[in-house]
């Protein structure tokens, strides 16, 4: 065990490039979760990861490959005009086979593979943390507006219609932003911890909160708070960083367990 | 203040796969309340639905003074298990939240919407509409799920709906409608 070493100047631009990660991705999944498409962050994980490595056999940056990935496969979601999980799930199988098919094709891919899917956290540089950065800004600009819709949209979903208003902008506007989060957050911490990170948080804080407001800022800081220990722990005892967050995360969950649905 | 309808129904023949309804007129103007009512089945719903695009339309016009907003409950509101909206947010949603609620909400204003009874549930979600700014407000089976007491919150908030606003009630409860002194437009297939 070394803890000095998460003091080390050499994981500074690693780690507030998650911590960016570990605020923004619990606050868009709580809104992934009222959609009902939990299954969103893993089944673009796949397609991303599957991106990466298929940027890298054409010879271009993988983050590229990642993020271009992940457009696609909201603009395809977005033209099926579905919500729900199900075409998520297609993007999971499809994400799979082609990263699995396009790392078995290239030694680089294979490497690729395998960082996505424990994470890379401390390897990565300033372009992902600006491209956190970037997500940060665009998240704190966009989202009182696109919470406001959202729930609207969720809880009257005649009221866009009635005022002759299309919904198709409002949720291609999100999957984007989703799309854009996964990507990058893919890219740093791994496929599994992107899911975990939408995942887990919201599905905690649905249950013990008292309120919408409430809910974001239980998911938020359940989510930073799992990542700081996991930072320090991983660092300190030399473990991949993805496995450490997401068992963190996990054990998190327990806080769930006394508090009873009510309907 | 405009001498045209804010909602008018023109020979409207609506539907699915093929018609269900019509031909139905009516229009509806500033301080009326206008009460479709007839059995279950008889394509009540389907009408309004043609205002949303829920059904399809298949003669007629459905026209709407231009800026006019419209607030729209449907028949079955959407109820979640598992999601913390607290009552007060959901009326933030609507624009509702500016004005005193009905005396059966206000002590429930805290509570999260997935706990509260399915007639507490039905009256926020008309109060949402009800308390909102929109000049149009549809509501389809409102008295669903409702128990006496909130019948009668109901029947007074429509007797105190504001006189710039119209408002479509649909219901299979000819005698709500009487209460509320309601135009009734009866709808058959």
């Amino acid at each position: 065990m070394n803890a000095a070493l998460v003091f080390d100047p050499l994981f500074r631009v690693p780690f507030a490039n998650g911590l960016l990660l570990a605020l923004v991705l619990p606050l868009l999944g709580a809104y992934v979760r009222l959609r009902n498409e939990w299954l969103a962050a893993l089944g673009l994980a796949q397609v991303t990861a599957a991106g990466g490595v298929t940027a890298i056999l054409l010879g271009i940056h993988p983050l590229a490959g990642a993020l271009g990935a992940a457009v696609l496969a909201a603009g395809i979601k977005g033209r099926t005009e579905r919500s729900g999980n199900d075409v998520y799930a297609v993007l999971l199988f499809f994400g799979w086979s082609a990263a699995l098919l396009g790392a078995a094709n290239s030694v680089r891919g294979e490497e690729l593979s395998h960082a996505l899917l424990e994470g890379q956290l401390y390897f990565t540089t300033w372009a992902n943390l600006g491209g956190a950065i970037a997500l940060v800004a665009l998240v704190a600009a966009a989202g009182p507006w696109l919470s406001k819709k959202l729930l609207l949209e969720h809880f009257f979903p005649d009221h866009l219609s009635a005022n002759r208003q299309s919904p198709w902008r409002l949720h291609l506007a999100f999957d984007l932003l989703v799309a854009f989060s996964v990507a990058l957050a893919t890219e740093s911490i791994g496929v599994m911890a992107t899911f975990c990170l939408v995942f887990f948080p919201p599905w905690v804080a649905f249950r013990i909160a008292s309120s919408w407001q409430r809910a974001l800022v239980h998911s938020a800081g359940l989510a930073v708070t799992a990542y700081l220990v996991a930072f320090a722990l991983a660092i300190a005892f030399d473990q991949p960083f993805g496995p450490v967050l997401v068992g963190t995360l996990v054990l998190s969950g327990l806080v769930r367990l006394p508090v009873p649905r009510h309907r | 203040m405009s001498s045209a309808p804010l909602l008018s129904y023109r020979a409207v023949v609506a539907g699915y796969a093929g018609p269900v309804v019509g031909p139905v007129s009516f229009d509806l103007v500033e301080g009326d309340v206008l009460g479709l009512v007839g059995p279950n089945g008889c394509g009540k719903s389907t009408l309004v639905g043609a205002l949303t695009g829920a059904s399809r339309l298949f003669s007629g016009e459905v026209a709407r003074r231009p800026g006019v907003s419209i607030a729209y409950q449907r028949q079955r509101p959407v109820r979640e298990t598992d999601v913390p909206l607290r009552a007060d947010e959901l009326l933030r949603l609507t624009g509702a939240d500016g004005v005193e609620p009905p005396e059966p909400l206000r002590a429930l204003l805290h509570t999260r919407v997935d706990r509260l009874s399915g007639g507490q549930f039905q009256l926020l979600t008309v109060w949402a509409c009800l308390g909102g700014a929109a000049e149009v407000v549809v509501l389809d089976e409102p008295t669903n799920n409702m128990d006496p007491g909130a019948i009668d919150a109901l029947a007074d908030l429509l007797h105190a709906s504001r006189g710039d606003r119209g408002v479509l009630v649909v219901t299979h409860d000819a005698r709500f409608l009487e209460r509320v002194s309601a135009h009734v437009l009866e709808v058959g297939p």
